[in-house]
This record gives C-alpha cells, sequence and structure tokens, in this order.
C-alpha cells in the first residue's frame, strides 16, 4: 500500500461546482431491497462524485442507513451493482462508523489500540501499525489522551477514536450511520467541526446519513433527498458555502435558502403517501 | 453519590449485630448451651483446630477437591461453551440437554459417580466438576451468543475472518458472563464437596468435619467447622471478584 496518507484533495475542491462533471466515485445501478412486502429500493440509480461529503437525508423509514449499508456490504441487496471506479467492494479499502460508538468500540483495548485495530487484520506489523497510528494521530491533531479505554472517555471522544479506527486504513470512503445522533447538543456542534476538519485534511469520500437537516446541509457537498419508499432520488441538491464552515454560516443567504428548499423537498416527499 | 464518614463502618454493623445477639442469647441460655455454644467456645474451637491442625487439615483438604472440580469444570466448559454459543444451531440442538442436566440436583448423580468412580476422591471430584461444568457451560455460551451485534459487525466490516472474530471480539464479550458461571460454578462445586464429604466415605474435609463433631455432639467444634466452609466460600467468591475486576475491567461498564 502506498504510504500517500490522505489525499491532497481540498486544494482542488470547489464544491458542487465540478462535482457533477467529475468522473463519479461510487456508481449505484438497479439497486433493489425487499424487507418483508415493502419494496425499500426498486431500481435504485445514483452517482457519488470522488472526494465529497454527501448527507442522505429523507423521511422516517425511507431507507437512508438501509442505503449505506447496503453500499458498505453490511446488508446484501437482492440486486443491482455497486461498483467504485469500476472494482468491487472487496477490492477496495473502506471505514464504517457506526452510530452506537458504545457498542462499535472494543471496550478491552485501549483507545489508541481500537484505532490500530484494522490494521491487525490486514496483518501489518506492531511497529508499524503503531507508527502508522501515531501519524494518523498527528495528521488529524486531534488532542486525546489514546492510553484511556473507551469507557473512561466521553460519547464525543469516543465517537472521535470510532471514526479515527475507520480512518487507519487510509480508506477510499467513509461511511458514518448517523455518528452524532447519540451526543447530547453541545457535544455535537464541536463533532461537526471535528468531522469537517478530518473531511477536509483527508479530502476522503464520506457518505453520511443525518437525521437533522441543519446538520445535514452544513456537513454536505451534496444533501441527496431521498423519497419514501420505494426510495427514489428526490433532489441531490449542491450546497456551494465555502469551508471551512462555522457558526456565522448557518446564518448566510445562501446557507439559509439550501437549508430551505432541502426541507421544502422533505415536506413535499413526507406528503406524498 | 457522597461517602459519608462512616460508610466504611456500615459493613460492620451487621456483624457486630449478629456477634450481640448470639453472645445476648448464649449469656441468658435462651436456647439450650448444648445446642448453642457462646461465641467464645466456638472461636475457641476453630482457633484450637486451626492452630493443632486438625481443621486445618479438613479445610484444606475441601480447598483441594473444590479447586481441582473447578479446574476441571472451567478446563472443559470454557472451550465446549465457545464453541456451543457461536452456533446457534449447534446451541439449539443441545440446549435442552444442557438446560435438563443443569437443573438436575448434582448429588441425585452420587450414586451413578459412586458406580463408576468408587467411594475415592475421585467420585467427590467427578460430581462437583460435573455440576460446576454444566453451570459455567451455559454462562459461556450465553456469553458468547449475546455479544454484542454492532461489535461483531464493526469487526466483520473491518474485514475480519470468523475465526478472527471469534478470538478478537466473541471470546472477550463473553468474558465477563464466564467470570458470573465461574463464580456460580465454584459456590456449587463447593456445596457439592462438603455433601460429598458428609456422607459418601469420607476419612477427612470440612464436610467430613462438621458431620463428625456432630456425631459426637461436640457443638463448638461442629460451629466452628460450619463457620470455616462459611468463610471458605466467601473468600472463593471474593477470590473471583478480584480475579475479574482485574483481568475483565470493562464488565459492566
Amino acid at each position: 500500500m502506498t504510504a500517500v496518507l490522505l489525499n491532497d484533495m481540498s486544494a482542488s475542491r470547489s464544491p458542487g461546482a465540478n462535482g457533477a462533471a467529475r468522473r463519479p466515485h461510487v456508481t449505484i445501478r438497479g439497486l433493489s431491497q425487499r424487507f418483508d412486502q415493502v419494496s425499500v429500493y426498486e431500481n435504485f440509480d445514483l452517482d457519488i462524485p470522488r472526494g465529497e461529503l454527501i448527507s442522505v437525508f429523507g423521511p422516517n423509514g425511507c431507507g437512508k442507513s438501509t442505503l449505506i449499508n447496503m453500499i458498505a456490504g453490511l446488508i446484501p441487496a437482492d440486486a443491482g451493482e455497486i461498483l467504485f471506479d469500476g472494482r468491487r467492494l472487496d477490492q477496495i479499502s473502506f471505514g464504517y462508523v457506526f452510530q452506537n460508538y458504545r457498542e462499535a468500540l472494543f471496550p478491552w483495548l485501549r483507545a489508541f489500540d481500537n484505532i490500530a485495530y484494522p490494521l491487525k487484520i490486514m496483518k501489518v506489523p506492531p511497529a508499524e501499525r503503531r507508527a502508522r497510528t501515531e501519524r494518523l494521530v498527528e495528521h488529524l491533531g486531534i488532542k486525546l489522551d489514546l492510553n484511556l479505554y473507551p469507557y473512561q472517555m466521553s460519547g464525543g471522544q469516543q465517537q472521535l477514536v470510532s471514526i479515527m479506527r475507520a480512518l487507519i486504513v487510509e480508506p477510499e470512503i467513509l461511511f458514518l450511520d448517523e455518528p452524532f445522533s447519540a451526543l447530547d447538543y453541545e457535544m455535537t456542534l464541536f463533532m461537526r467541526g471535528q468531522l469537517q476538519r478530518i473531511f477536509m485534511e483527508s479530502g476522503t469520500t464520506m457518505v453520511l446519513v443525518s437525521h437533522d437537516l441543519e446538520e445535514a446541509v452544513y456537513l454536505a457537498d451534496r444533501v441527496l433527498l431521498l423519497s419514501r419508499h420505494p426510495a427514489r432520488v428526490a433532489d441531490f441538491t449542491p450546497v456551494t458555502a465555502a469551508r471551512p464552515r462555522t457558526d456565522a454560516t448557518l446564518s448566510e443567504p445562501d446557507f439559509v435558502r439550501t437549508k430551505a428548499h432541502c426541507l421544502e423537498v422533505f415536506q413535499r416527499e413526507v406528503r406524498r403517501s | 453519590m457522597k461517602a459519608g464518614k462512616l460508610d466504611g463502618f456500615l459493613p460492620v454493623i451487621g456483624i457486630a449485630g449478629l456477634a450481640a445477639l448470639w453472645w445476648l442469647t448464649a449469656w441468658n441460655k435462651w436456647v439450650d448451651p448444648v445446642l448453642l455454644p457462646s461465641p467464645e467456645q466456638t472461636f475457641g474451637a476453630l482457633w484450637k483446630g486451626m492452630d493443632d491442625g486438625a481443621l486445618g487439615f479438613d479445610f484444606v483438604k475441601t480447598v483441594y477437591r473444590t479447586a481441582v472440580s473447578t479446574a476441571i469444570a472451567a478446563v472443559i466448559a470454557i472451550p465446549l461453551g465457545i464453541v456451543l454459543g457461536s452456533s446457534e444451531k449447534v446451541y439449539r440442538s443441545l440446549e435442552f440437554v444442557i438446560d435438563f442436566f443443569r437443573s438436575t440436583p448434582a448429588s441425585a448423580m452420587f450414586p451413578l459417580f459412586l458406580v463408576l468412580f468408587g467411594v475415592g476422591d475421585e467420585t467427590k471430584i467427578a460430581v462437583a466438576a460435573f455440576g460446576a461444568m454444566l453451570v459455567i457451560l451455559f454462562n459461556v455460551a450465553y456469553g458468547v451468543i449475546n455479544a454484542r451485534k454492532t461489535r461483531l459487525l464493526a469487526a466483520k466490516v473491518m474485514g475480519a475472518s470468523r475465526l478472527r472474530v471469534l478470538f478478537d471480539v466473541m471470546l472477550l464479550e463473553s468474558l465477563p458472563q464466564t467470570f458470573v458461571g465461574l463464580r456460580n460454578g465454584v459456590s456449587l462445586a463447593l456445596v457439592i464437596i462438603i455433601v460429598a464429604e458428609m456422607f459418601i466415605g469420607s476419612q477427612d474435609g470440612l464436610g467430613h468435619s462438621v458431620f463428625d463433631a456432630q456425631q459426637l455432639f461436640d457443638m463448638p467444634r461442629m460451629y466452628a467447622a460450619i463457620f470455616a466452609a462459611g468463610a471458605l466460600g466467601y473468600g472463593l467468591n471474593l477470590l473471583f471478584i478480584v480475579i475479574e475486576r482485574r483481568f475483565v475491567h470493562w464488565s459492566g461498564k
């Protein structure tokens, strides 16, 4: 594996403007999924642009998490094809961050060893594991005592460890399933900032499921709005606000307009039944 | 919660209360002194028994039998429990059998084991190991089955093989429940050993000591042996709690 730790993407990014023209990273074709009698996805197509942060938002039970779980291989799809630059899932490296950090981290390992664990699975020698973990921590500039066990940390710190564990394999794509919804508001705000920084530092394609519209828009280069099931792309709205976004971004007219637009599409989809 | 200054002394209150009640009862002869000797007599007998070695020897014998039977039980039950718990099909097909024998009083197995192993130490140890094994087995399997699904999924999503998930995740996930099994197992083993020492041709052990003293109507010595057995049971439980705190630091967190 080449040691280009993290792509130098942040300089070249101008979100949204040329996103559509860029070669897609993930191509989803003809995706279908049924649970019992309910058709959640039916012949679903989507292109996810490279190096962008995509928020997935939609009505309750429309299959937001199901979508990333199918892309990440946690749930096998009934039909359809998902390719990453033409390759299958087992040919790429990816990361997944669970909503429930408490149950996703290993409480018997210190935070540092939790982060390094995926490298152990990849049979990376211990010395190199150590070095790569230290390099990642330093690169992200996250100040945490990594000698602690997860249960000695706050929820936000645990989720940061989870995110770092997902990033240690230098993933091409990172999936986050409502990563902040188990945190209190203060911690959520802090974590949004942290995730944005990690995204800007790493340039990794990220797909984030969110149930908070403000969060979805704030973090995203594009908001993927899904309809009720069987899910269609109701809209794939670009968010043009410059990064790094701050609290001030939340009240900028452009941001407010985008958010209002997303809300309108959302409401339309909720009412349609 | 704020710990008051006297909180450390709270456990002493129960002990002191019981001792006072006992002493009063003995002093006022509310109960026939032959049946209930005074605390001094009892603890005198306990001290003497431990000091001159008779009770001490029985104590060591019981510790030895309990330890050996628990060790045998653990060595068999822990790997078996992991195999059992990691496959729902295997577990479901054996669940009834395990549950049935777990519910069978181990003391009902004495005659059978006497036929199989004779009247020596082997029988006592075998019955105790049998009883403890089923308790440990059940708990280990239960711990593996109830491994957090998210944690298993997390390992799987990182590309861990089935074997790696088993050793790196399931095994550790089941440890807290394994310790519950070990604690219950050692308690049951002690119960069975004591009973076996009383009734199946034993020349030593705490059970024998209690029974022997009762036959000779030497009540202080009988109470002393009962206390020694109680202390042993409490001590074994404490030992496992200390080991668990040390090695399963995440338990209950």
